[in-house]
């Protein structure tokens, strides 16, 4: 509760700065070959099925990464998203399709002859060898020259900023040293491609934020295509310039941090990224931009929003805590969406507080307020009657 | 409740290791006789242990026992090794539970049965019995012993560590020898120690697979026990003895010093 809290904070406080702050040049901000239909995307998975037995791992999945960008895959245990980095990695050959890495099919190829490199989830450093030959290790296998590994593994260590670790064991460094022990040994090899699965997993809430920055910073130093898996949607946001969110082996969708967060196109993606109300009802009317639901627990609602929908299909109006405003009174502002409710529960996080209203047919709305002043009484407290309101670009309706 | 000692706690104790290690204590104290008489203490002397090297019969088996073990060990782990990966790499291949299930029995197979049968299989191919039937006849007892150390070792084994290496561009063969072989050499190492130890100390199987000039050290001491116990028997007793509890004692030394390090490391790179 208190963590997806954060996250749709983080997840607001980030559309303000797009790309998450210091480190994003105006460059940056118009990098989006996804939009242009004449790029080609770098990596391509074309009609790619993997089956484990009768488990079917990924369906029928089409996906294309672009060059330089970094890209997540985002969803459940269990939903895919492993496999197909393994399948990109050449782990795991899949059954269907066939995998493109710059315009080259490497479905079959195996692992040590691809131009791509991994970040493991337990870092899978070699135990015997200490950081520096760690870090050499890849080179190593290239047959580079001695004094060339050399300069790279020092060149890698600076970058990671492990230098006074050089001669340690793996089992002599922190887990956080050991996280970028993993990094440099798999940027060594200056591949066009570095996969990272979980790559922040095992570290602590601090630590994960850190790195999260560092590793956005890194990406857009060295120039390198960054495909990452995650569970944490917290993490794909904030790293990402597109996220693809997967379940049971089918992207869902694909689309940049802050279109999965704003329009997401399913329950599915809005509940799994971030916090949703989702408020039920039928479609009243869909003229000039604007669609009317017709609800249980509020009547009609209007939304600004696009849609091919029929009057009268199942659809659910989408609002996000921090965009539902909560009241006393009767809202001064001029918007078509108010409700009723009764407080059910308040949840005081600190900074913001989550107030819970029961609508009159059942439904619990969520709004989030900022602690703009201290807490000494609570102007709204449990058992009250309130208002809600919210603007009709602040929701989206959801059809499926 | 009472933790402390109670008196049935300390008989049981002192009664158990009583019956353990007192026929072993009385051993090595009659290896010091000076009296030829087993059962008469006559006065301390190390007489016998230099009679002993004197003794050439003796020291051939000793000499030959050695040879059996090494050989026997060495080829035993490298099989032993193999069998354990396959259990343990290759999934749920066809026959597997038959494979593992043959590749343990010799563990609960009475020696006497493994003995003779392999005695029949010498005799039936005309293979002349001596240092190499007893070679191959402790090969096969004792690879399984080295396969069930290896194999616990690699449960635990985490496989991304080989797939980091071929990712870095290392063939699955060389990663074997550069990554896997080297993290679980300790295993390895501890599953030859344990056939050599198996083989120094077999005599069932040996009696039935040997042939002329491949007497080994249990077979000697046995022949000679029968005609009576001498105190250089004693002798060469308290020697095997003494190099078996070094060996297990550096061993266990060792392990225990190497967690030790590894804790301290550890304690240190969370602090800083």
């Amino acid at each position: 509760m208190a963590r997806k809290a954060s996250a749709a904070k983080a997840a607001s406080a980030k559309a303000k700065t797009p790309g998450g702050g210091k480190n994003v040049g105006p460059v940056r901000r118009t990098f989006a070959p996804w939009n242009d239909p004449a790029a080609k995307p770098f990596i391509l998975f074309e009609n790619v099925t993997k089956r484990f037995g009768d488990f079917v791992a990924v369906k029928n999945l089409t996906l294309g990464i672009h060059e330089r960008e970094f890209f997540s895959l985002l969803g459940p245990s269990g939903c895919g998203k492993t496999t197909l980095l393994r399948m990109l990695a050449g782990f795991e050959t899949p059954s269907e399709g066939r995998i493109l890495l710059d315009g080259q099919d490497v479905s079959t190829v195996p692992p040590y002859r691809r131009p791509v490199n991994m970040m493991f989830q337990s870092y899978a450093l070699f135990p015997h060898m200490n950081v520096a030959d760690n870090i050499a290790f890849g080179l190593k296998q290239d047959k580079m020259p001695k004094g060339e590994i050399a300069d790279r593994v020092d060149e890698m260590l600076k970058l990671v900023k492990l230098e006074p670790f050089k001669t340690r064991k793996p089992h002599q460094l922190s887990g956080g040293q050991r996280q970028r022990v993993a990094l440099a040994r798999s940027i060594a090899k200056r591949p066009k491609v570095l996969l990272l699965d979980e790559p922040l997993g095992a570290l602590d809430k601090k630590l994960r934020e850190q790195t999260q920055f560092e590793l956005t910073d890194l990406q857009q130093q060295l120039g390198l295509t960054f495909l990452i898996v995650t569970h944490d949607q917290e993490e794909a946001m904030t790293v990402s310039d597109r996220i693809a969110v997967m379940d049971h082996g089918e992207i869902v969708q694909v689309a940049t941090p802050a279109e999965i967060y704003e329009y997401p196109n399913s329950r599915y993606v809005a509940d799994f990224i971030g916090d949703i109300n989702l408020i039920e009802g039928t479609v009243a009317s869909v003229r000039s931009g604007k669609v009317t639901v017709d609800t249980p627990d509020a009547g009609k609602l209007v939304v600004q929003q696009d849609i091919a929908a029929d009057v009268g299909q199942k659809a659910w109006i989408a609002i996000r805590p921090e965009k539902v405003r909560i009241g006393l009174g009767k809202p001064a502002a001029r918007t078509p969406n108010v409700m009723r409710g009764e407080v059910w529960d308040i949840g005081y996080l600190g900074d913001v507080s989550t107030y819970h209203v029961r609508l009159p047919a059942g439904t619990t709305v969520k709004a989030l307020q900022a602690n703009a002043t201290r807490l000494v009484e609570r102007p709204i407290t449990w058992d009250e009657q309130v208002y809600l309101s919210f603007a009709p670009d602040g929701a989206v309706v959801l059809l499926s | 409740m009472n933790r402390g000692p109670s008196w049935f706690n300390i008989s049981s104790i002192v009664l158990g290791f009583a019956f353990l290690y007192l026929p072993i204590v009385i051993l090595v104290i009659f290896s010091f006789n000076e009296s030829r008489l087993v059962t008469v203490w006559a006065g301390f002397s190390t007489k016998w242990y230099g009679e002993l090297f004197r003794n050439q019969g003796l020291m051939d088996a000793a000499w030959v026992t050695a040879r059996v073990a090494f050989v026997s060990a060495s080829i035993a782990t490298v099989l032993g090794t193999l069998a354990a990966i396959t259990l343990v790499r290759f999934g749920r291949f066809h026959g597997r539970t038959l494979f593992s299930g043959m590749v343990y029995a010799p563990l609960v197979m009475p020696e006497v049965i493994t003995g003779l049968s392999l005695l029949l299989l010498f005799v039936a191919i005309n293979f002349d019995r001596g240092f190499w039937t007893v070679v191959i006849a402790h090969i096969t007892f004792s690879m399984c012993f080295v396969a069930v150390v290896v194999q616990s070792r690699l449960v635990t084994f985490d496989t991304s560590v080989e797939e980091a290496a071929m990712d870095l561009g290392c063939p699955p063969a060389k990663t074997f020898f550069v990554i896997t072989l080297p993290i679980i050499l300790p295993a390895v190492i501890s599953g030859w120690m344990l056939a050599f130890t198996l083989s120094l100390d077999d005599l069932v199987i040996a009696s039935f697979t040997t042939g002329p000039g491949a007497t080994t050290l249990p077979m000697k001491i046995y022949s000679q026990v029968r005609l009576g116990v001498t105190p250089e028997i004693n002798a060469v007793c308290t020697i095997l003895i003494a190099l078996v509890t070094i060996g297990v004692v550096t061993a266990s030394l060792i392990t225990k010093h190497q967690e030790v390090e590894r804790k301290r490391a550890e304690a240190a790179a969370v602090q800083g």
